[in-house]
């Protein structure tokens, strides 16, 4: 029972880190109508960020989340008026997904160029602490990671409930025609949209590396289990993302607990899988005609 | 076009152009394989690298467990055998995957992928796990080791152009076509799109199987992280963009294209990651330049210039009611 607990708490505390990255994800598909599939990517590239900003100038990863966030959203806006913005064809989405991905690839190999391929982590002063509540021991990076990941979530939340900017938005992942007609400019909207959706990555970036061990080639596995978590919460839900990613970090923290850490891996595609055989909308996700 | 094949390698009498020669009719028939699903039917699975690595093990398996060694040419007989196999099991997994539309289904073919790569790694009894499975070294004459796979290779890309030529001119391609443009009004139309659908991924996933195996026979020692590479998925997709989706002839462009492209690169550059950064680099630059691939392009040129021919001899008479659209 105790290694269960353990498991719960330390899958919730994960679970807001993949919540954070999926949220802006989703924001993308949501208001885009495309699969960001470098979206693993740009957290490993914001992740190695962080990773020079400490090994170089000792600046903490969680302060220099607000050295990366605002460089990676003007990262993403540029990436989408370069690559994604020119595809306006009848197969846009097609081709979307396909250059999502090749922008994936090239940061990989920009990345692995660059730094590599030796597996890094960014080890802080407190790397190795540990708090003990109530006989739970619990990592104090996770705790740090997840605190910073609520406060930044809150902050995504302010900004699209309480800004224009975020009206806009919404009103694009709603009805992106009527939002045009009643004045909203799609294109800045995409442009935004996309690079706060980078910028969360970037954020959470910084928390992956103080987190996990990375390398160039590990936005393969984050990708997927994030696309796990985007599709449980259903395409175009953050709030639903968010949901997602905390139940699945607890299903799959739970599994390595009790069942075998190799093979908690795989709790991401079988709720994957789940999901599609059960409600393939998600838990929040709207069924539009014909589409999923 | 078959003498081509035949005669390629009495032509180039090198080792290591025969090397080049397989892989790139290896992939090329599995690029004609992928534009099947991926190219007609407009359902781009980036997962296809995972029925490769299937294949790959079923062949290793295969020696494992029986007495397949007896010529050098026998295994190649398991080959339909394991396509049969690939075939059926992408039947669960396609109707499963095809619940969904073009990029939620990439979605579930990428995650495909990743599961059959953690499978490679996590199945050791099957697998041998990260330290990888061996196949028997095949006893063919060294002088000539790579022509027997060569053969092989072309004959799957017979195979592939041979399907897709065939389903091209049949109601099964219209099908196909039809999904492409738009599947709910096909649906209503009365075409039976699950099965057109599920028929399509199968093949397309029995060649690649089938080319998997011969490539874990070729090689003669496979890894999970080789096997089930991703980069194989990104180079046939990226073979079957450059020459041209839902053409006959595009993947085999494509692919002759870039696999010579891909061993000078490695031959020059060397570093494994830098051809990544090229994949990538023309990958998005064919996105936005080139977005239907060489052929269309230069078949739609092609036309216009014909368009024109036509309106000039018709000298200046201003009831052109060509229609320039006429872009597929």
């Amino acid at each position: 029972m105790h290694t269960l607990i353990q498991g719960v708490i330390l899958g919730v505390l994960t679970g807001g880190v993949y919540a954070l990255m999926a949220s802006g994800q989703t924001l993308i598909f949501g208001v885009m109508k495309v699969v960001n599939l470098a979206q693993g990517a740009f957290v490993i590239a914001s992740a190695y960020l962080a990773f020079s900003l400490f090994t170089n100038y000792g600046i903490d990863p969680l302060f220099a989340v607000l050295i990366t966030t605002p460089v990676m959203f003007g990262i993403g806006v540029l990436g989408h008026w370069i690559f994604l913005r020119p595809l306006r064809r009848e197969d846009a989405v097609e081709l979307s997904i396909l250059v999502t991905f090749a922008l994936a690839l090239l940061i990989e190999g920009i990345l692995s160029v660059t730094y590599h391929t030796t597996y890094r982590s960014i080890n802080t002063s407190y790397a190795n602490k540990a708090f003990d509540i109530g006989g739970f021991a619990i990592s104090a990076v996770r705790v740090y990671g997840f605190v910073v990941s609520c406060v930044l979530l809150l902050l995504l939340y302010i900004v699209l409930q309480k800004t224009r900017f975020g009206r806009a938005i919404r009103a694009t992942v709603q009805n992106p025609q009527s939002a045009t007609l009643l004045g909203v400019d799609s294109n800045r909207v995409k442009a935004y949209g996309f690079g706060l959706g980078i910028a969360t990555a970037a954020a959470s970036g910084s928390i992956f590396g103080l987190l996990f061990p990375f390398n160039s080639g590990s936005h393969y596995d984050l990708i997927s289990r994030l696309l796990s978590v985007v599709v449980l919460g259903g395409l175009g839900s953050i709030g639903g993302a968010v949901l997602a990613g905390v139940i699945i970090g607890v299903v799959s923290s739970v599994a390595a607990v009790t069942w075998s850490p190799t093979w908690s891996e795989m709790t991401f595609f079988i709720v994957l899988l789940l999901v599609l055989l059960v409600r393939p909308q998600g838990m929040f996700g709207r069924v539009e005609r014909g589409n999923l | 076009m078959i003498a081509v094949l035949i005669a390629m390698p009495e032509i180039f009498r090198a080792h290591w152009i025969w090397n080049l020669l397989f892989f790139t009719v290896l992939y090329a028939a599995m690029s004609s394989a992928w534009n099947l699903i991926g190219g007609y039917a407009g359902y781009p699975s980036l997962g296809h690298a995972a029925f490769f690595g299937i294949g790959a093990y079923a062949i290793a398996f295969m020696f494992k467990n029986t007495e397949l060694l007896t010529n050098g040419w026998a295994p190649f007989i398991s080959l339909p055998l394991i396509g049969l196999g690939c075939a059926l099991l992408a039947l669960p997994i396609g109707w499963l995957a095809m619940r969904t539309r073009a990029d939620v289904f990439a979605i579930v073919t990428i995650t495909l992928l990743f599961v059959a790569q953690t499978l490679g790694y996590n199945l050791k009894s099957l697998t041998g796990g990260a330290q990888g499975a061996g196949v028997s070294r095949a006893p063919f004459n060294l002088d000539i080791f790579e022509q027997p796979f060569y053969f092989v290779a072309a004959g799957l890309l017979l195979l592939a152009m041979g399907i897709t030529y065939f389903v091209i001119r049949t109601k099964l391609g219209m099908a196909l076509t039809a999904i492409r443009a738009d599947e709910d009004k096909a649906r209503g139309v009365g075409v039976p799109t699950i099965g057109v659908k599920l028929l399509a991924f199968s093949v397309s996933v029995a060649i690649t199987g089938m080319a998997g195996a011969a490539w874990a026979y070729y090689i003669g020692f496979i890894y999970p992280q080789f096997a089930f590479d991703p980069l194989i998925t990104i180079a046939i997709v990226l073979m079957t963009f450059l020459g041209g989706r839902a053409t006959l002839w595009g993947p085999v462009l494509g692919a002759a294209i870039l696999m010579p492209a891909q061993q000078l690169l490695a031959y020059y550059v060397g570093g494994s990651q830098i051809y990544l950064i090229a994949y990538a680099a023309i990958f998005l630059i064919i996105m936005l330049l080139l977005p239907r691939g060489i052929l269309p392009t230069l078949l739609s040129k092609r036309r216009l210039a014909a368009l024109a021919e036509q309106r000039n001899i018709a000298d200046g008479t201003t009831t052109s009611t060509i229609s320039q659209g006429a872009h597929s």
